[in-house]
């Protein structure tokens, strides 16, 4: 009784040291526990399996450990570990011959039949992420949150902090917020960062020797790393309607500086017949400001919950992007529920986006053959299912459909030779997931 | 209307609206039992949406939105 007087005072000072201690003494077994909700650590783990036909497979897994002290504070970790495998369009487009292309790391070439999209096949990677935050109230309606991430993989790493400030109104109805985040990355690829513009050398025999053909690889080669910086600003408002339904909006702005490209793509150069002639490294700008606006409503109907959200990005890119995300709950008997999700996705090209490049015209400032920074389409359907077992913990299992298609009527204008082949190709995904709470 | 002005009205219509709304919109305390469900909650499946941000961040060319927008991974 006495220590949850003293729990109680201090959670009335507010001091993250005395809460602390008090999550300590909880720790140590003390009864503090029971009065003040310094609760066992919760876990939740879920393994995810992501696969594209004939393109990327994807295994990931996610770990996150919870912990309350006291009746505020909130300290989350979360470790996601990931394994990528498969191939990714290169950007070139498909011919009627076959075509050879050198891979990243200049070591070995890869040939891609006739009448068939040239993905690269290299693409492997395992990443390696850790997040940690803690959040708590400086007092009863001010909530702060602080952040960090670190993500490591073979050729890219990131670091990022984040911090958000939430303040409730008018009895508790309404939540201002304001977050901040700022990432450093670096991105270190597989053979080095290419010329933007440099044509991709193939070794096709015309060297006198493997020196000649290092010394014209290494010489569409600029360095070996680079940075990207993000800075981004978050802010939002919840807003309680009545019993049964909440709403959320939120203003956001990121601004990303540095080196935007993706090293691996590159673009066909087409002589007016649509055959290729060449293959250049592509070149983004080396910044981007992104505004987004995010409208979601909850709903609590009987015996269901509905939500959905919209969603608006601009950026000066001038890709434009909208996209409907909905879900319907429909609760079960001993906490099992069925949830159906659908979620609607288009987006305008940016402005330097080029299927491919033609040989009449000089070359751009800026070109990108990356499709997805083409004018699109995409659904996903998806159906979960959540219940509990016999002890407590909690599973849930999903499956998702997941399918992109680009709008040709968007496109530019093709060239004659070029009309039989595909150039737009859809992307489809399945994604099998599982969830366990612990 | 030019888009940037035609996107400017639509957010301080959504904002007035919002604020006007406000004042008499929620709920008194002993009325939140089904707010104060998990499931209620804005982000009630973290999981899911960490694992959606991931994808979709790597597969289209707008992400964030609901959270912050970088992803920290190369996701080629």
């Amino acid at each position: 009784m006495q220590l949850n007087k003293q729990a109680k005072k201090i959670r009335d000072n507010n001091q993250l040291g005395e809460k602390l201690a008090l999550a300590a003494a909880a720790l140590l077994g003390t009864t503090a526990h029971a009065q003040s909700n310094d609760a066992e650590w919760n876990f939740s783990t879920s393994a995810l399996g992501y696969s594209e036909s004939d393109r990327v497979s994807a295994a990931e897994l996610i770990f996150t450990a919870d912990k309350a002290y006291g009746d505020a504070a909130l300290l989350n970790l979360k470790v996601v570990l990931d394994s990528l495998t498969g191939a990714s369009a290169n950007g070139a487009i498909e011919q009627n011959s076959i075509q050879t292309f050198t891979r990243p790391s200049g070591k070995g070439r890869y040939a891609i039949d006739p009448n068939t999209t040239p993905l690269d096949d290299t693409f492997k990677d395992t990443r390696v992420q850790i997040n940690a935050s803690w959040s708590d109230n400086f007092r009863p309606d001010l909530r702060y949150t602080i952040g960090g991430n670190i993500s490591k993989e073979y050729d890219y790493q990131s670091l990022s902090v984040n911090g958000e400030i939430a303040r409730e109104f008018n009895q508790k109805n309404s939540t201002l917020s304001l977050g901040v985040s700022f990432a450093s990355d670096q991105v270190s690829p597989e053979g080095d960062i290419p010329l933007a513009f440099s044509s991709m050398v193939v070794d096709q025999g015309q060297f006198a020797n493997e020196g000649a053909y290092w010394d014209a690889f290494n010489a569409t080669r600029i360095e070996n790393s680079d940075s990207i910086t993000t800075s981004e600003l978050l802010v939002g408002w919840t807003q309680i309607v009545n019993r049964r339904m909440l709403m959320q909006f939120n203003y956001g702005y990121a601004n990303t500086n540095g080196y935007l490209s993706d090293p691996f793509k590159v673009l066909s150069v087409v002589d007016s017949t649509g055959t290729t002639q060449d293959l250049v490294y592509e070149n983004r700008p080396d910044s981007r400001a992104q505004h987004s606006l995010f409208a979601l409503t909850k709903y609590h109907l009987d015996k269901s919950i509905f939500d959905i959200s919209y969603r608006f990005i601009t950026d000066d890119w001038d890709i434009n992007s909208h996209t409907i995300d909905t879900h319907w709950r429909f609760l079960g008997d001993n906490n099992s529920y069925w949830e159906p999700h659908f979620r609607l996705y288009q987006q305008g090209a940016a402005e330097f986006y080029q299927p491919f490049l033609s040989q009449a015209e000089a070359v751009p400032g800026l070109a990108s053959a990356d499709y997805r920074l083409g004018d699109m389409t995409a659904f996903t359907v998806g159906l979960k299912y959540g219940f509990q077992l016999d002890g407590g913990d909690r599973a849930e299992i999903r499956l998702e459909y997941y399918k992109q298609t680009p709008n040709e009527a968007n496109q530019p204008d093709g060239i004659a030779g070029l009309e039989n082949l595909e150039l737009y190709p859809e992307v489809d995904a399945l994604i099998l997931q599982f969830n366990y709470y612990f | 209307m030019s888009k940037r002005h035609r996107i400017k009205l639509i957010l301080v219509t959504n904002l007035l609206l919002v604020l006007s709304g406000c004042s008499s919109w929620g709920v008194a305390p002993w009325d939140r039992d089904l707010l104060a469900k998990p499931e209620m909650a804005l982000n009630s499946s973290p999981l899911d949406q960490s694992i959606d941000d991931h994808i979709y961040f790597s597969k289209e060319a707008s992400s964030g939105g609901r959270s912050f927008a970088g992803g920290g991974c190369g996701c080629n």
